[in-house]
């Protein structure tokens, strides 16, 4: 997996690299599989972590950016704690959901819709809203197949676990100052 | 013993039982606990997954108003929010220009973060390091004897352990095990005890989450817990009140309680299932407590929830009598 500066896929490991704090430990991998082992959900993933950096080391930029892999990820941080080269892999996983949110390569929307739903609530409150989420997530990703998730609201608003009102903050306009302004710098 | 407090907005709703009886075990334990002020959700893991700079500007600002106010020791009872505190703090120290951009986007709103400049804990460490065990047994009145605990960790605060200063193993920690004996409770050896919950996959890929749930439950139950018991509001909910849907899902038929360590320590301490919001779970813990004795309080408990005027869901009554 030696790294040469004249290999032209090096352009995709290197912009995964820059995204990631600590990600220049890619380089190191062996390739020695104990990530995928360690993953809880590594039998639904398209590409085992491993698979998934041999990937990015050959510049297969859309294979990978496609690959359901990061969506899967469970952030248990397993992997990262029993990697021999201390490589973050939880927060490679991170960047490479943004690189697909931002380029648009996934497949299944699921993921990504709920991760908008989520942050969107975030921004607009400072908290995040489970009733708003079920409803606005629920009803428009496969409801048919959620006929569980209905009663188990009701539950858990008689159990006095979930709020139909938002909480907010009451220094909202300074935390949407400080988000935009961060996604600019992120260049967002 | 005086700390900053972050609950993060699980605490506010679905692990209102946490906060609850955190709340109610606080001042016997010589605990006391200054809310951030106006604190903003921690993003979870889905900020991160859209937007790196924001996320850690998000967190950041709760870093920044926390140090402002003079705290020098914040504690997060949930591990998601204890982990993207930690993660922060010490990624802003660790990677300079990270901490840079982040402190860029804090002056936006006219904060700013100094990393270091906080020491962020997770409750249990609190409780285990500061209180400590033998403080914890002298306040014994109702031992926890009989009862078969199951110790779930989950992931966050045994890993990656950012910062260092755990003690704890990443994969087989014991402090908890320790509090429950302390307690006065069985536990039970439980080797599923720092997997994965299956987190936020309930919501994107059901029978992804219902396996991992699944693996948890039937661990517990082959070594015969009565209970299992978290520090965490993720685990709890996934495994409390997913089960039913895990049953039906592969026509088993689990029925596990799922508590939080702070519900077990107000107990063992004397305290009233109601104070500790014991009942708010939806599967009942009510028969598992029958062993150590709780059950009328429990009944009153119910008959005071079911008198009350709940004005959330109309209901139809049966006339008493």
């Amino acid at each position: 997996m030696a790294r040469s500066e004249d290999y032209a896929p090096d352009g995709f490991l290197n912009e995964v690299i820059e995204a990631t704090p600590g990600g220049d430990t890619l380089v190191t991998c062996l390739q020695c599989g104990t990530c995928g082992g360690s993953c809880p959900s590594g039998a639904d993933m398209d590409d085992t972590p491993r698979r998934l950096f041999a990937m990015i080391n050959a510049g297969m930029r859309e294979e990978v950016l496609r690959s359901n892999t990061p969506w899967y990820c469970v952030t248990c941080y397993y992997c990262m704690t029993r990697c021999p080269k201390q490589i973050p892999i939880t927060d490679l996983m991170y960047t490479l959901k943004r690189m697909a949110v931002r380029e648009k390569l996934y497949d299944d929307r699921d993921a990504p819709d709920w991760s908008s739903s989520f942050v969107g609530f975030v921004e607009s409150y400072g908290r995040s809203f489970e009733f708003g989420l079920a409803t606005r997530y629920h009803l428009t990703h496969s409801p048919l197949r959620k006929v569980g998730v209905g009663p188990m609201a009701l539950e858990m608003i008689a159990k006095d676990r979930m709020s139909l009102r938002p909480d907010k903050i009451k220094g909202v306009d300074q935390l949407r100052a400080i988000l935009d302004t961060a996604k600019s710098l992120e260049g967002v | 013993m005086r700390y900053g407090y972050y609950p993060g907005c699980s605490l506010t709703n679905a692990a209102r039982p946490y906060e609850i009886s955190t709340r109610a075990i606080a001042g016997e334990l010589g605990l006391a606990f200054d809310e951030v002020e106006d604190w903003n959700c921690c993003g979870a893991t889905e900020y991160m997954s859209l937007n790196k700079t924001a996320a850690y500007a998000l967190i950041g600002r709760n870093l920044a108003l926390a140090a402002q106010s003079g705290m020098r020791e914040l504690v997060a009872p949930c591990s998601a929010c204890y982990l993207n505190l930690r993660k922060t703090d010490h990624y802003m120290k660790k990677y300079k220009p990270l901490g840079k951009v982040t402190n860029q986007a804090l002056a936006a709103g006219g904060l700013h973060y100094e990393p270091g400049s906080l020491v962020v804990r997770h409750l249990l460490d609190v409780i285990v390091k500061d209180v400590g065990y033998d403080a914890i047994s002298a306040k014994v009145t109702r031992p926890l004897t009989g009862l078969r605990v199951a110790p779930y960790y989950g992931c966050l605060i045994v890993r990656p352990d950012f910062n260092g200063g755990s003690s704890e193993d990443t994969e087989y920690p014991t402090h908890l095990d320790h509090l429950m004996e302390a307690l006065g409770a069985e536990v039970v050896d439980f080797p599923l005890k720092t997997h994965c919950c299956g987190g936020h996959m309930t919501q994107i890929s059901a029978d992804t989450a219902y396996e991992l749930i699944r693996r948890l439950l039937q661990n517990a139950a082959e070594y015969q817990a009565d209970l299992l018991v978290t520090l965490c509001p993720m685990c709890q909910l996934n495994l409390d009140a997913y089960q039913s849907q895990v049953n039906r899902h592969f026509g088993t038929d689990f029925n596990l309680p799922i508590l939080y360590f702070t519900q077990m320590i107000g107990l063992a301490m004397g305290l009233e299932p109601k104070e500790l919001a014991i009942g708010q779970e939806i599967v009942s813990a009510a028969s598992a407590l029958r062993k150590i004795g709780t059950v009328e309080e429990i009944e009153e408990t119910a008959q005071a929830r079911r008198k009350r005027d709940d004005k959330s869901l109309p209901m139809p009554r049966i006339r008493e009598g």
